[in-house]
C-alpha cells in the first residue's frame, strides 16, 4: 500500500501549559494534534505521579502532532516560544502516514 | 495561656486534625492509601459549596454592614502587603534566589481556602460566630499576592508581565467562581434557602472535611517525602514565623475594620494561611524558572499543618484574649 512521509511531534508539557500551547499551535496553522494524559514520570525536575497532585498545575500532557515534513519548522518555532522556560520535552520523529491529505 | 493550651489540646484530638495526621502518617510510612483524584475534587467542590452558601446565608440574616467593604480593602490590601514582609524575611532567614525568594512570598500573601474552612469549624464548635462575608474576603485575597510576587521579580531586573490570559485564569478559577457564586446562592436564597439543603450543606460538612484533609495529608505527606533535603532549616523556619507574622497583621487589620472577635480570628488565619493551589499554578505559567518544590513543599509541607493544628487554636485564642470576647 502507498505510504506518505510525515513527522510526528511530541511535546510533553505541563498541564497548565496546554492551552498555551495548543492555541499557538492552531494560530501556527497546526490544526491536528491529540492530547495524552501522563500518569508520571522522573526526570531533571524529580519523580512525579499523578496521583496525589494537589491541583492540574503540578501534572503533565503529552500533545502529538502528525504533520507534513515542511510544516515542521514553523511548528517548532511556535512551539519553542511556549515551551522555551518550562519543564518538557520535545521530540521529532519520522512516521509514515497512509492518507496524506488528512495532514 | 491555659486556655489557648487548653484550645490547642481540643484541636489536635478532634476528627478532622487526626485525618490529617492519618493521612500524613499513611503517606510517610509509605502505605498505598490513596483518595481518587477525582473524588478529591468532588470533596472540594462540597466544601467551596457549602462554605460559601453558609456565608451567604449568614450575610442574609444579619444583613450588610459598613464593615464589609472595609473588610474587603483590608483583604486586598493585607494580600498585596503581606509578600514584601515575606521576601523581605526570606531574604534574612535563606538564601533562596530572587525569583524563588518573590515566588515563595507570593504564596504567603495568597490564602489556603483549607485552612480557613478548618478555622470556621474551630470556631463553630466553639460556638463563636463570626461575619457570613470573610468567605468574600477569603476570595479577593486569593491574587493580589500573584501581581505583588511577579513585581518583586521585575524589579530585580528580569521583566515579567501579566498576561491577561494568566489573570483571566486566576480570577476566574474554579474555586473562586463556586465560592463566591454560593455566596451568592445563599446571599439570595437567605435562610429559607438555607433550610432547605440544611441536610446536606451543614449535617454532613465536618465529616466531610475530615476525609478532605485526609487527601491532604496524604498530599502533604508525599510531597514531604520526596521534596526531603529541598529546604534547609532557615526555610523552614520561614514556613512557622511568617504565619505567625501574618496572623499579627491580620490581626491588626480585623482591630482597624472592626470586626467580631469571630471575623478577627479568621483574618488571621487568612493572614497566616499560605496559597497551595492557585498561587503554585500562577507561578509555573508566569515564573517558570522559580522551584516549585520549594514553594510547594513550605506551603503544603510546612505551613500548612502548623496552621492547622497550632495556628488556628493559637489565633482564635488570641483573637479572644485582644478582644475580650
Amino acid at each position: 500500500m502507498q505510504t506518505h512521509k510525515a513527522k510526528r511531534v511530541v511535546i510533553t508539557i505541563e498541564a497548565i501549559m496546554q492551552k498555551r500551547l495548543t492555541d499557538t499551535l492552531e494560530r501556527a496553522g497546526v490544526t491536528g494534534y491529540s492530547i495524552l494524559p501522563v500518569l508520571g514520570g522522573s526526570g531533571r525536575s524529580g519523580a512525579w505521579t499523578r496521583e496525589g497532585q494537589i491541583s492540574r498545575a503540578s501534572g503533565m500532557v503529552q500533545v502529538i502532532c502528525i504533520i507534513k515534513p515542511e510544516r515542521l519548522d514553523g511548528l517548532l518555532d511556535a512551539a519553542f516560544d511556549v515551551v522555551d522556560k518550562h519543564i518538557g520535552v520535545v521530540t521529532i520523529s519520522d512516521v509514515e502516514v497512509l492518507r496524506a491529505e488528512r495532514f | 495561656m491555659a486556655d489557648i493550651l487548653d484550645l490547642a489540646a481540643t484541636n489536635l484530638l478532634s476528627p478532622v486534625i487526626l485525618s490529617f495526621v492519618l493521612g500524613l502518617m499513611a503517606a510517610l510510612g509509605r502505605s498505598d492509601l490513596s483518595v481518587p483524584e477525582a473524588a478529591a475534587k468532588a470533596l472540594s467542590i462540597y466544601l467551596l459549596f457549602a462554605i460559601g452558601f453558609k456565608g451567604g446565608a449568614a450575610v442574609a440574616a444579619n444583613g450588610l454592614d459598613g464593615t464589609l467593604i472595609a473588610s474587603l480593602a483590608a483583604g486586598l490590601v493585607l494580600s498585596a502587603v503581606l509578600p514584601f514582609i515575606a521576601f523581605g524575611l526570606l531574604q534574612v532567614l535563606t538564601n533562596l534566589s530572587r525569583i524563588d525568594a518573590a515566588a515563595v512570598a507570593g504564596h504567603y500573601g495568597s490564602i489556603s481556602i483549607v485552612t480557613f474552612v478548618a478555622a470556621t469549624s474551630v470556631l463553630e464548635g466553639r460556638a463563636i460566630s463570626s461575619e457570613g462575608y470573610m468567605v468574600a474576603v477569603a476570595a479577593v485575597m486569593e491574587a493580589p499576592a500573584i501581581l505583588s510576587a511577579l513585581w518583586l521579580v521585575s524589579r530585580g531586573g528580569s521583566d515579567r508581565r501579566m498576561d491577561s490570559e494568566l489573570m483571566r485564569e486566576i480570577m476566574l478559577n474554579g474555586s473562586i467562581v463556586l465560592l463566591v457564586g454560593a455566596f451568592a446562592i445563599g446571599a439570595i436564597t437567605g435562610q429559607d434557602g438555607l433550610d432547605k439543603i440544611s441536610s446536606f450543606i451543614v449535617a454532613p460538612f465536618t465529616g466531610v472535611l475530615c476525609l478532605f484533609l485526609l487527601d491532604m495529608g496524604l498530599v502533604a505527606g508525599r510531597g514531604l517525602r520526596e521534596s526531603r533535603g529541598v529546604l534547609n532549616s532557615g526555610a523552614v523556619a520561614f514556613g512557622v514565623i511568617m504565619p505567625v507574622i501574618g496572623s499579627i497583621v491580620g490581626l491588626g487589620a480585623g482591630l482597624l475594620v472592626g470586626l467580631s472577635p469571630g471575623g478577627i480570628a479568621l483574618m488571621m488565619v487568612l493572614s497566616a494561611s499560605a496559597s497551595y493551589i492557585a498561587v503554585p499554578a500562577a507561578m509555573r505559567v508566569a515564573l517558570p524558572e522559580a522551584n516549585p518544590s520549594v514553594y510547594l513543599t513550605l506551603s503544603l509541607g510546612v505551613t500548612f499543618p502548623f496552621n492547622l493544628t497550632i495556628g488556628i487554636p493559637l489565633y482564635v485564642a488570641v483573637s479572644q484574649a485582644v478582644t475580650g470576647g
